[in-house]
């Protein structure tokens, strides 16, 4: 049974609220190894925040996330990250190379300096993904697909077995954007996990094995064929449960007065 | 010392009443001038020595006096410091953050005076930090909780804290006589006053920056470009964040002596943005930055000494400000003077190639049976006047792409007196290059773009210009070696080019 193994993600009744206004209620979600898993739902639905609080930059207000079958803050090491582009400093004087370099950094304890090994590993990273000839070019000089490869090969430096990342497709041409799925789908094939915000649905199910349909509540998680059905997607992008994310934050509110679950 | 013995001498006047002051501050650009010919509080460093300029140069290059010698050391360190800190603040667009730290450790001074009862007391550090973190604090609490914007919660902080302060100190002043507090060291920095039980504060600070910064290198860099990821591979960004605060705040305090609290985040912002200027490198920067930051502190402190009457605080600040001028101008990759010659070279080879253009196409006008023509129809061609065209041969004949031959225009049956052109094969080659572009992206705009046939010579225009050879074998291989535009016209190959100075392009082939 694969069940002695422990799952890459378990999700358990997880509720993240922002300013006592919930974004996620009551999330239950396991993802089996080598998976390539995408979300998926309208604006606003919650995709960037559950990944986040995967990563356990975000406290959740209800329920637990296991990595690999531990707490979020001890396997950190072998979760990998691409964050949106709109959060870096893209004037930032630093090189494609210095990027790469910090995939590295997860493995490099404090205070201690990167090696030559990381160095070379980091330039294998960006030949992978066809950027070494730009690794001395500073990032914001880079096209939007370019920065957006450099990301993927800083995630690759990491080595993770987990990879989250929040919409990669976002503002990239055509031909990165069949690279990245490239990547994505030989990831999963050497059997690492991989979950990705995704907001462009007539490709969702072409570049997803499964998918997860997210709209405050978990509305489906399965198959792409089998998810992605009108029936779902209407439930999923057919509007906010408003009632719940009005009255549903309340309990927030004075939450030690309240019960513990 | 020289600077202990004066710094007990300038103080406010009694008769000087606060709003008096206070109006002052806010009008700080007039007082640097102001303060130029009336020695305020922004003093110059020795006010005694005569001589010619050469012997005060000399006197200051070979740092005899030991006095002198303090001074230097700490303008030097204060500066290196500054210019390092700085790296980090303008990088991660803090420089309003240092700014409103800088006037918030005010109040801090004057509490941490009051207790010690002395300037240079290691309590006026400490009270000064802890004020400056009270300012960020009040800063974020602001941010938190209310709908305000962070640059108008740092505005708040600023002046609030900056007010508490002076009226603290003046406060201070009266209530002792006069006697110990010198208010205006604080707001403008005095160099004199600075003495050897300075230097340790600073050196501590220096040791405190650069230790932290080169052992913490890749934590700080990580978390100033890609919070996000910093904290996703497990990194303490807002505890990093908190260092580099509590860094900041004890590098403003221990500077504070040099260029006062007004013109310290100066010291901090300009270096750095110089440098930043210069590379793209994070430890570049910080190096640059400074070496950079000690250079103008040292020669703030020289021009200062060498005109005998400019404050040095300001001074310092004005030589990093012209560096930094003379970066923007100058810097090789950024600078705006290479970028405007850069692009005045630009502007010259399109108006020679276009004057080639038109040299072609009179040229095409015979079917390339005569090798030289008359000017002026040149001049008609480019609907321009004999005078801008005789300018443009000129131009022509001095990058050797042309010549001028002396009429035998008879045959012409024209102007007499008219001007004979001919070209150069190397005039001739550019001349054909340029057609060839043209052609050849009009050609490939109403085949691949689906244009239609009359809109795309305007576009052909400009593309001519920058369409490398690459590009060109490119278009010739997707539109299979074409002989002929959109118009009917001939594109020259690569042979007509090459076989130079002939009979112009073969259609034969």
């Amino acid at each position: 049974m694969k069940a002695s193994l422990p799952f890459p993600i378990e999700i358990h009744d997880l509720t993240v609220a922002y300013q006592q206004k919930p974004v996620l209620y009551g999330i239950d979600l396991v993802v089996e190894e080598g998976s390539l898993v995408g979300i998926i739902g309208p604006n606003g639905a919650g995709k960037s925040t559950l990944i986040k609080t995967v990563m356990g930059m975000i406290k959740p207000e209800d329920g637990y996330i296991k990595i690999f079958g531990e707490k979020n803050t001890k396997s950190i090491t072998r979760i990998g990250y691409v964050p949106q582009r709109e959060s870096v400093d893209w004037d930032f004087p630093v090189t494609a190379m210095d990027v790469v370099l910090m995939g590295r950094f997860g493995h490099t304890g404090w205070f201690q300096k990167i090696s030559k090994r990381d160095r070379n590993f980091a330039a294998e990273c960006l030949e992978q993904m066809n950027m070494l000839p730009f690794a001395n070019r500073q990032i914001g000089n880079l096209s939007g697909g370019q920065q957006q490869r450099v990301f993927l090969a800083r995630a690759l430096a990491q080595q993770s077995d987990l990879y989250l990342m929040d919409e990669p497709f976002e503002g990239v041409d055509a031909v990165t954007e069949k690279s990245i799925v490239d990547l994505l789908k030989q990831l999963r094939d050497q059997g690492k996990t991989l979950m990705v915000v995704h907001h462009d649905l007539s490709t969702a199910q072409e570049y997803f094995d499964q998918l997860a349909l997210l709209n405050l509540r978990l509305v489906a998680y399965g198959n792409s064929s089998e998810v992605f059905t009108n029936d779902l997607l209407q439930k999923t992008y057919g509007g906010k449960l408003t009632v719940l994310s009005e009255i549903g934050g309340r309990k927030f509110k004075d939450r030690q007065h309240l019960p513990k679950s | 010392m020289v600077g202990s013995s004066r710094i007990g001498n300038i103080f406010l006047s009694p008769d000087s009443t606060l709003s008096n002051r206070t109006l002052r501050f806010l009008f700080f650009p007039f007082l640097l001038i102001y303060s130029i010919q009336t020695p305020l509080g922004a003093e110059q460093i020795f006010a005694s020595d005569q001589g010619t300029w050469i012997h005060r140069a000399i006197r200051f290059w070979s740092f005899e006096d030991p006095s002198m010698q303090v001074i230097l050391i700490g303008v030097l360190l204060i500066g290196i410091n500054c210019g390092l800190m700085g790296g980090y603040v303008v990088t991660r667009r803090l420089s309003m953050f240092g700014d409103t730290l800088s006037h918030a450790v005010l109040p801090g001074i004057a509490i941490g005076y009051s207790l010690s009862r002395s300037g240079k007391e290691w309590g006026l550090m400490i009270g000064a930090t802890i004020s400056g973190f009270l300012g960020v604090a009040i800063i974020s609490l602001l941010k938190k909780y209310t709908k305000m914007k962070v640059d108008s919660a740092m505005g708040l902080v600023l002046s609030a804290f900056y007010a508490l302060g002076i009226c603290l100190l003046t406060h201070l002043q009266q209530s002792t006589g006069g006697g110990q507090v010198n208010l205006e060291n604080y707001l403008f920095g005095s160099l004199v006053g600075l003495s050897e039980s300075d230097l340790p504060p600073i050196i501590t600070c220096l040791c405190l920056v650069s230790v932290g910064f080169i052992l913490l290198h890749k934590e700080i860099l990580v978390s100033g470009f890609d919070p996000s990821f910093a904290r996703s591979i497990g990194l303490p960004v807002d505890f990093i964040q908190l260092l580099i605060w509590g860094l900041l705040a004890f590098c403003i305090v221990s500077s504070l002596q040099i260029v006062g609290v007004v013109l310290v985040s100066a010291l901090l912002i300009i270096p750095a943005a110089t440098s930043w200027l210069l590379t793209y490198r994070m430890n570049h920067l910080l190096i640059l930055s400074a070496f950079l930051g000690g250079l103008s502190g040292l020669l703030g402190c020289f021009f200062s000494f060498l005109t005998n009457h400019l404050p040095a605080g300001p001074t310092i600040v004005l030589c990093s400000t012209i560096l930094f001028l003379i970066m923007l101008l100058f810097s090789p990759t950024k600078g705006m003077v290479p970028s405007w010659l850069r692009s005045r070279k630009r502007g010259n080879k399109i108006r020679i190639e276009n004057t080639l253009k038109a040299c072609y196409q009179v040229l095409e006008e015979f079917d390339f049976k005569k090798q030289c023509f008359p000017q002026s129809l040149l001049s008609r061609r480019r609907r321009k006047s004999d005078g801008e065209i005789e300018q443009e041969i000129d131009n022509l004949i001095r990058h050797g792409y042309a010549t001028r031959i002396k009429s035998s225009s008879k045959k012409f049956g024209e102007n007499i007196s008219d001007t004979m052109i001919s070209l150069t094969p190397s005039g001739w080659e550019v001349a054909c290059r340029m057609i060839r572009n043209h052609r050849l992206w009009e050609l490939y705009l109403t085949k691949k773009a689906s244009y239609a046939p009359d809109h795309v010579h305007d576009d052909a225009e400009k593309i001519e210009h920058v369409l490398g050879e690459q590009a060109v074998r490119h278009l010739e291989r997707i539109l299979s070696n074409p002989r002929l535009d959109p118009h009917g016209k001939l594109i020259p190959s690569q042979d007509d080019i090459e076989r130079g100075w002939t009979t112009g392009p073969s259609a034969a082939n």
